[in-house]
């Protein structure tokens, strides 16, 4: 599967508290999380992307605290993937465990600007910026965390290894 | 070649002799802590795979400590739900409200996590319990739903950084300046993925809440886990609370560390972290006049029985400054009660602070002390991103108790050296 979309643009040390505030963590409504995505950054984020649409940011994206509806907003306004250079260690799992494909890359970064036209093969890492008709290679997604996405996610995998 | 603290501790958990930094391990979870937002989420997701069962009842702790007393109808039906589930499965280790406090300060006290021990929480400062020599690490809900049902978790094994710290303290300054400085010298994402093993001749003099501390802030620095040597202070403390029986991992000599960092804390000044990153501090001598609105002395940071005496003997005699809130928060009940006998609360009454039941309430902008647009405060928390404690408007300075405390007496950031009558 490859993934096609604009970029959305963010800085380094991108925090959960920005990526959602606490107080709208605590039910279990995916558009309601959607709603705040980004708040601390811009309120209306989530009326602003289409499906598909990718985050690129800098380092050390999604520090702060284990708050796992911070990749669920992310996934329920439509962002397909996350690129950034690195991610908080707590952010990259909870990612893969709700399904959400995020890959570490180096350099695209800074390279790829908010608006721009990318495609993004999850499987090779390999990433196309089509306006600028360039491609970088992101760190291919370990093979267990592929396994996470290709089931939805980790409890979903889970539930399909009980079954065995 | 040798093994750090917590490669030891991750192989012995993994059934390994020997484990290097970048193996992928499955290791057993000796505690599993949820809160009561973790843990109704994760209870969410165990009911959704028809997986309603835990893997052992006795390593399962669940602690309604955010929004409660619940601040909410939400928040309320969160806490009910993790009831629920504690009874039904009979958890040993549920506190109710009146038994609570907030995990990170309550769970080292009631002797739950151990040296040696590998826990996980569905929280980000799990990474505290470090400061008795576990590997402790938090994680999100579906590794916190994982771990409630299978006792195990896939790890990396972490690289790990050496801290020394020599040399002798200054006055008010105490283990919250040592990591603030510390995440100031190698930035917030410094020791990503990493563990942080901090020692040193100064370490082994710091009591067991000044460690507890330092490794609750080592995911500020994007860390996996904080860790320390387990010595005797650590078996001082544990006398009377240790549930079991527990082993103390040391780090070989020849272990390897990705980098090692040494610093002479002689030099070091109480610090202040600005808005808004952990990482972005000043010492107090270069902090100009900033007005406050409101101060917050406790949390599983600075919620500890040492927090609350230093914070008083600042208070003492002085009055909270015109305008001003102080809102002081003891950690747990046993905390509560310690420094009501030690007649703490008296000082605090006396200088117009108010004294709230355990809650991680403000630090989360959730409840006991939100701020509203414009304002700042200063706070003995772990945290002042954005919108942290309140509106995305509203400014975060963090400390040690002493300041926060000599703050609220004048009303603006200040070095406690101006405010104790002593």
């Amino acid at each position: 599967m490859i993934f096609r979309g604009r970029v959305w643009r963010f800085g380094d040390d991108v925090d959960t508290d920005v990526i959602i505030p606490v107080q709208y963590t605590s039910g279990t409504d995916l558009q309601e999380f959607g709603k705040h995505c980004m708040e601390g950054i811009d309120p209306n984020f989530y009326k602003k992307v289409n499906p598909g649409d990718m985050i690129v940011a800098g380092k050390n994206f999604g520090c702060g605290s284990s708050r796992e509806p911070a990749p669920m907003a992310i996934k329920a306004i439509g962002i397909s993937c996350i690129i950034a250079k690195t991610f908080a260690r707590i952010f990259y799992r909870n990612a893969f465990n709700v399904g959400l494909p995020i890959l570490e890359c180096v350099d695209a970064p800074d390279y790829v600007e908010g608006g721009h036209e990318i495609e993004v093969n999850p499987d090779t890492g390999e990433i196309r910026d089509l306006h600028l008709g360039k491609s970088f290679q992101a760190k291919p997604i370990p093979r267990f965390m592929q396994d996470l996405l290709r089931d939805g996610g980790l409890m979903n995998h889970l539930a399909k290894k009980l079954c065995k | 070649m040798g093994m750090t603290i917590t490669e030891k501790i991750l192989a012995a958990h993994a059934g390994m002799e020997k484990v290097t930094p970048g193996d992928l391990i499955n290791s057993k979870i000796d505690v599993v802590m949820g809160h009561d937002l973790s843990g109704p989420a994760a209870i969410e997701e165990l009911e959704r795979i028809g997986a309603d069962r835990v893997f052992d009842r006795e390593k399962i702790v669940l602690v309604p400590d955010h929004f409660t007393p619940n601040k909410d109808v939400r928040s309320a039906e969160n806490c009910k739900r993790m009831k629920e589930f504690a009874r039904r499965h009979q958890i040993s280790h549920y506190y109710e409200v009146g038994e609570m406090g907030i995990a990170h300060a309550l769970l080292p006290e009631k002797g739950v996590v151990l040296p040696g021990d590998v826990v996980v929480g569905g929280d980000s400062h799990t990474c505290t319990y470090g400061g008795l020599g576990a590997f402790a690490t938090g994680v999100g809900s579906s590794d916190l739903a994982a771990a409630i049902l299978t006792g195990e978790l896939w790890f990396k094994v972490p690289d790990s950084m050496k801290f020394v710290y020599h040399g002798k303290l200054q006055k008010w300054v105490d283990g919250k300046d040592l990591i603030l400085y510390t995440i100031g010298d190698i930035g917030v994402d410094g020791a990503l993925y990493r563990a942080m093993e901090f020692t040193g001749e100064t370490i082994g003099q710091l009591p067991m809440s000044w460690r507890l501390t330092m490794a609750n802030m080592a995911i500020e620095a994007g860390a996996k886990n904080g860790i320390f040597q387990a010595d005797r202070v650590t078996e001082e403390y544990l006398q009377g609370r240790a549930a079991r029986p527990y082993k103390i991992v040391q780090s070989d000599r020849d272990a390897v560390y990705a980098n090692v960092r040494e610093y002479d804390v002689s030099t070091i000044e109480p610090q202040v972290a600005f808005p808004h990153a952990p990482g972005n501090v000043k010492p107090i001598s270069q902090v100009e006049d900033i007005n406050i609105d409101q101060v917050v002395i406790g949390s599983c940071t600075n919620g500890r029985i040492e927090d609350l005496r230093v914070a008083a003997q600042v208070l003492r005699g002085n009055k909270v400054a015109p305008y001003v809130r102080l809102i002081i928060i003891p950690a747990t009940q046993e905390i509560y009660r310690q420094a009501m006998r030690e007649g703490l609360f008296d000082v605090f009454l006396d200088a117009n602070a108010v004294i709230s039941t355990p809650t991680c309430g403000p630090c989360v902008g959730g409840h006991m002390g939100v701020l509203a647009k414009g304002e700042r405060a200063i706070s003995t928390t772990n945290r002042n991103f954005v919108g942290r404690m309140g509106h995305p408007e509203s400014k975060v300075y963090l400390s040690n108790p002493a300041v926060a405390a000599a703050s609220a007496v004048k009303g603006k950031i200040a070095n406690p050296e101006e405010v104790a009558k002593n």
